[in-house]
């Protein structure tokens, strides 16, 4: 690995940690702001216009607030727990192929996309998420509040129970492109069909688990305030409070931003059409990836309101039901949509 | 190889130290105003009652155990959709009898009641 090479890689850390930031804080406006207005309410308006820096006003405030940590608690995996959240979340992003290749330095191409090359691509995701669940868990455990422990063991239960259908709902698409290779999956939908047309069930199922993923709404058990006050950080103040918030919505668009590159063609503009001949301009050349980057986050966005307006319309399932839709219904739905879309790939040979 | 995985470290080794340097910042900037109301396990006002290491539902174990079972065979199945055009249908029915077998133990444990909430 060269000096070169590595100093792209921190830079693009650097971009993708601060993007992530800077996301997350309008996510959490543009939540409030939308459930303000379906719930005809006006939603923050008192930090700057149409109280667009309230999420750093929050962030301010959050750091200079007392760190509580109950007597009872666990201190050293009290602190631990948002680390490995925050961590987690943050790793997804290297993943994530945000744009295709915008600079060249010494004869190779740099984009957005940390680790091209990484051959498990998406399996790299299923792993962060399968590590995720240690933080919730963690953080109910170790405040020692049966609110926490029910919210993170609760968490715990529902995370792993839709990972396995996250798992399988990503099988059809892996059929279909023949790679884990997050960008030989976005070639494999450039210029042709989106996997969402071939995929419907298969997108469908990984949106469901997604939202359980993330604890969101219409599934989040893990914090239903009616019965467990705050849930998994009942116990948590300050910037600890704050950074587990955070991993939330970072998964939030992390996840977003995995369905747009599995369903939605990643940074392809136009489906069924190529880009390059409809809007004259040469493929690969810098105006061409620029406008690509530019459709992936608005795919990823959109997903992101999708999100926050299912969370908005929807009454939350009761833990069984949770459950049995989990195991009983979605399991069973991709175990044979993987065998449709083998079936199909294989007749139409 | 190994190269094409230094960035996944790399981001890994970013967020830890994002993670561990604002929890830092936040200890040491905000006031140390603790009383002993304050630092009680919180409990909706009242008094807590016991500590919250009790013992939990049986059920929450048996969800980590499938777990692990379906998981481990929903990984082996990744390989095979990799290579999925190269088997064609012999590896289209291998896969289809490996989930048959699957999906057997899987009505076992749904007969059980082992996902039974109630």
């Amino acid at each position: 690995m060269s000096l070169t090479n590595l100093i792209v890689i921190l830079v693009q850390a650097g971009i993708l940690v601060n993007m992530m930031l800077m996301a997350a804080a309008y996510m959490v406006l543009a939540e409030r702001k939308i459930a303000a207005w379906i719930q005809n309410r006006v939603g923050p308006n008192r930090v700057g216009p149409w109280g667009l820096f309230q999420s750093f006003a929050d962030v301010f405030k959050l750091y200079i607030k007392e760190d509580i940590v109950p007597a009872a608690a666990d201190y050293k995996f009290h602190a631990l727990a948002p680390v490995i959240a925050i961590g987690v979340a943050v790793t997804t992003y290297a993943i994530i192929p945000f744009s295709g290749p915008l600079i060249e330095l010494d004869g190779v191409k740099y984009g957005l996309a940390m680790a091209p090359n990484m051959n498990i691509g998406i399996l790299a995701v299923l792993a962060m998420t399968s590590v995720g669940v240690y933080g919730v868990a963690l953080a109910g455990w170790s405040s020692n509040n049966k609110y926490s422990l029910m919210g993170g063991l609760r968490s715990a239960a529902q995370m792993i129970s839709y990972e396995l259908s996250m798992g399988l709902a990503i099988i059809g698409v892996v059929l279909i492109a023949g790679s884990l290779n997050l960008i030989d999956i976005i070639q494999a939908q450039t210029d042709g069909m989106w996997f969402i047309f071939l995929q419907p069930v298969g997108f469908i199922l990984f949106l469901i688990t997604a939202l359980a993923e993330t604890n969101r709404a219409p599934f989040d058990l893990p914090e239903a305030e009616p019965e467990l006050v705050g849930g998994y950080h009942t116990e948590y103040s300050g910037m600890k409070f704050g950074l587990l918030y955070l991993a939330e919505y970072a998964n939030i668009l992390a996840s977003s931003a995995i369905m747009a590159t599995l369903f939605l063609g990643g940074w392809d503009i136009i489906p069924f059409l190529d880009d390059s001949t409809v809007l004259g301009l040469a493929p690969f050349s810098l105006p061409l990836v620029i406008l690509g980057h530019m459709a992936f986050l608005g795919k990823a966005f959109a997903l992101v309101f999708v999100f926050i307006w299912i969370r908005w319309s929807l009454p939350r399932f009761r833990y069984d039901q949770l459950m049995n839709l989990g195991w009983k219904v979605l399991l069973p739905i991709s175990l044979v949509n993987i065998i449709v879309t083998g079936l199909v790939i294989l007749f139409l040979q | 190889m190994i190269l094409d995985y230094m960035p996944l470290i790399i981001m890994i080794v970013v967020g830890l130290i994002f993670g561990v340097s604002n929890i830092v910042l936040a200890e040491n900037l905000g006031p140390k105003r603790s009383t002993r109301a304050k630092l009680s396990t919180y409990e909706s006002g009242m008094e807590p009652v016991k500590t919250a290491r009790e013992r939990f539902t049986v059920k929450f174990y048996l969800v980590a155990m499938m777990f692990i079972l379906f998981d481990i065979e929903i990984v082996f199945m990744y390989p095979w959709a990799v290579q999925f055009r190269e088997l064609g249908y012999y590896g289209l029915s291998a896969m289809v009898l490996f989930m048959v077998l699957l999906f057997s133990g899987y009505l076992y444990v749904i007969k059980k009641g082992a996902l039974k909430w109630d």
